[in-house]
């Protein structure tokens, strides 16, 4: 008896105590002396450097206050988002990825739709076309795009008088020759799964030239990486460079951040990594940040040779909101000139932004001009991400087995292909 | 009152408790049977019937999945028996510091799994880790404990039972505690010395705080899955993956409907092994 009165007891204040707490909110919302306050969500691996100092700015502007919430990055990250998203508790901002992430996250009934705002005809069409679904605009873009590639410490190349390669043999050789050398020549960061994802994802600039209707029947259950040669290609230069021992003896335990310090130092020669490292490497490593390098992901294929291109993480607007009104105008200051001329000033480009009218400033780092080369030759391809909704949810785990050794490349690329069928069963994809 | 008016009154007690079970337990269960047989985005959903539970066995690291499981429970289950009852022993026996050392023995389990799968993760860094390091003081060249694909699985066993050995100690304590003296006199005068006294006494009664390991470290490991995930996220590849650590990736990815079907085969399967060992073990227990 007495048990029972001690849990109703508990009850009534856990009770009274919910009551008193909504009280107190709904009379913060309703007296206008507070300041109006944005909650945007982000990611904690993405720098905010750029972000924040846009946000600061259109508070000096408006009085309206910017409070960014960090998520977890990578599947932990996207749980968290599908479920505010379907608990209705979502922040009025999110950034997110474009491509074939957004279509998972229902974009229709979540986001508000950006189609007839004045700002689109500054956006480069790749770039809409990634955050297009049924015709509708759903983000703006966060950043400048990006490319995924090698980076590479020119210090130790000019110190062992090593030359960009620009076939998979010649890097090859390289990686010998720094190995040789008693540096690490491939460093591998598999403690954090995403990274091992690189060589495979870089890779699709040459399945794209090769094979040009590949993403379009990869999304119709047409094209497979295991049965086409081409794109079977990438799972093999895993098997490589593991089997010649080119990579740090630790991989399995070394981490995104550690590889950064690594090839910052030149302790390791070669990062298979996306440029937006660049940004992270000038705020930790800005006396090594110009050491290093971009180079393409090189293939054996003959006179081809080019780089896969990341177009830019999106900012979207939550549809159900408090303040989609003051939502739209944090997007507008956002895209407008004054907006990215501060963004561009405080954070490093990734590489080219896909605004008009936005250029790259002078104290741009030396691995991301290298990566502009390619951009001015035409020999870059979106990610296979970008242009279709099919991804393999295990593709981590997937390239970590081949990159360590634990499968070989077809028994990768099968397990690849069968994993891809969870993601389209669960779009309802058609040839599914 | 009549017969059936004071049955009423006394339902009335169970009311809140039921009401309780019911909303956050009974009818999230039975729901979960439902949504296993959908394409489920949260806010739709598609009848499909038995598609996601063919898929879910046709998951690659299904298998791997399976035999790390039952090596897991197992392993730690018998591992935890047999260090819990020595602890056990070892503590209830005339020894100075006893409750000091009761106290270090139950230690580990006051910290957060979360928080003991970071700190392991460091201790067993390969090349930076405090391990290594002090294998390589004396000559021994320690392997990468959680990217060996041999022992990756060992390794988060090992930190399990450090973890969970102290709940069986002192559920051991409490059995041993409970059998009577005059037994161990009895046995005395019959000129039984100390393994006697282990073999024939206290074995025998201690087979209830026995069970109970038994059953609770089998349960929680069939089911484990925040160490796992906090120590090497079922990696390197696919090499220690559980059921559950299946299942949430599933569920991370967005596929509800699966990682649903994925549970309630789960839970028919810890279900089909925990009755029976129960039944097993209860109709062995010897009354004090």
């Amino acid at each position: 008896m007495k048990k029972i009165l001690y849990v109703s007891l508990i009850l009534f204040f856990a009770l009274a105590g919910t009551a008193f707490a909504t009280g107190k909110g709904e009379q913060a919302e309703g007296s206008l002396e507070q300041p109006q306050v944005l909650t945007f969500l982000i990611d904690k691996d993405t720098s905010l450097t750029g972000i924040q100092a846009v946000a600061k700015a259109f508070e000096a502007k408006t009085g309206i206050q910017t409070e960014f919430e960090l998520r977890p990055g990578s599947l932990e990250g996207e749980n968290l988002l599908k479920t505010r998203l379907a608990t209705g508790e979502m922040a009025d901002l999110i950034y997110f990825n474009s491509g074939s992430l957004l279509t998972a996250l229902n974009p229709e009934r979540n986001f508000l739709d950006l189609t007839d705002e004045a700002y689109m005809d500054k956006i480069s069409p790749a770039y809409k076309q990634t955050v297009t679904v049924n015709n509708k605009i759903f983000g703006i873009p966060a950043s400048s795009s990006a490319a995924g590639g090698i980076l590479y410490n020119k210090r130790i190349y000019k110190e062992l008088g090593l030359e960009v390669p620009t076939t998979w043999d010649a890097f090859m050789e390289n990686c010998q020759i720094v190995k040789d050398a008693g540096k690490t020549a491939v460093i591998g960061s598999y403690k954090d799964d995403w990274t091992s994802q690189l060589f495979l994802l870089s890779d699709f600039y040459y399945v794209q030239q090769q094979v040009p209707d590949f993403a379009e029947r990869f999304t119709l259950n047409q094209a497979k990486y295991s049965t086409t040669p081409e794109a079977l290609e990438a799972f093999k230069k895993y098997q490589e460079v593991f089997e010649k021992g080119f990579m740090n003896s630790d991989f399995l335990a070394t981490t995104y951040d550690d590889g950064l310090g690594m090839i910052a130092s030149g302790e390791g020669v070669h990062y298979p990594m996306l440029t937006f490292a660049f940004a992270f490497l000038s705020n930790n490593y800005p006396e090594q940040v110009n050491d290093v390098g971009f180079f393409a992901q090189p293939d054996n294929a003959p006179g081809l040779n080019g780089t896969t291109v990341w177009l830019p993480n999106s900012i979207y607007i939550y549809k159900d909101g408090e303040n989609v009104n003051l939502a739209k105008q944090w997007v507008d200051f956002y895209v407008s000139p004054e907006g990215l001329a501060i963004y561009s000033a405080t954070n490093k480009a990734d590489g080219p932004y896909v605004v008009k009218g936005v250029e790259l400033p002078p104290d741009t780092p030396q691995g991301i001009l290298d990566l502009m080369q390619y951009f001015e030759e035409d020999r870059t391809a979106p990610a296979l991400e970008f242009i279709t909704p099919v991804k393999a949810p295990n593709s981590p785990q997937i390239c970590v087995e081949v990159g360590s050794g634990i499968a070989d490349p077809l028994e990768s690329s099968e397990k690849y292909d069968r994993d891809t069928e969870k993601q389209a069963k669960q779009l309802n994809l058609p040839g599914w | 009152m009549t017969r059936t008016q004071r049955n009423h009154y006394s339902y009335l007690f169970l009311l809140p408790a039921a009401l309780i079970f019911s909303v956050f337990f009974l009818l999230p269960a039975l729901s979960s049977f439902f949504f296993s047989l959908t394409r489920w985005t949260l806010t739709d959903w598609t009848f499909i019937g038995l598609e996601n539970f063919r898929m879910f066995f046709a998951e690659d690291s299904l298998s791997i999945g399976f035999r790390n499981t039952f090596v897991y429970a197992f392993l730690t289950c018998g591992l935890k028996v047999v260090f819990g009852l020595a602890l056990g022993v070892y503590l209830t026996s005339a020894i100075r510091t006893k409750n000091f050392l009761r106290a270090v023995v139950f230690f580990p389990n006051l910290i957060s799994t979360i928080a003991v799968g970071i700190t392991f993760n460091s201790l067993l860094h390969p090349s930076k880790g405090v391990l290594n390091h002090a294998l390589a003081l004396i000559g021994i060249n320690g392997p990468d404990w959680l990217g060996n694909t041999k022992i990756a699985l060992l390794s988060v066993i090992g930190v399990d039972v450090w973890k969970g050995v102290g709940v069986a100690t002192v559920i051991f304590i409490a059995g041993i505690s409970s059998i009577p003296e005059q037994y161990y006199e009895a046995l005395a005068i019959d000129g039984g010395n100390r393994f006697n006294r282990f073999r024939y006494m206290t074995l025998p009664l201690v087979r209830p705080a026995m069970d109970s390991v038994i059953i609770l470290a089998l349960i929680g490991g069939l089911r484990t899955f925040d160490l796992i995930w906090s120590m090497t996220k079922g990696g390197p590849g696919f090499t220690t993956d559980l059921l559950s650590s299946i299942i949430y990736k599933q569920y991370s990815s967005g596929f509800y409907g699966l990682s649903t079907a994925g549970n309630v085969f789960l839970f028919i399967m810890v279900s089909l092994i925990a009755f029976p060992v129960y039944r097993f073990l209860s109709a062995r227990e010897i009354d004090l």
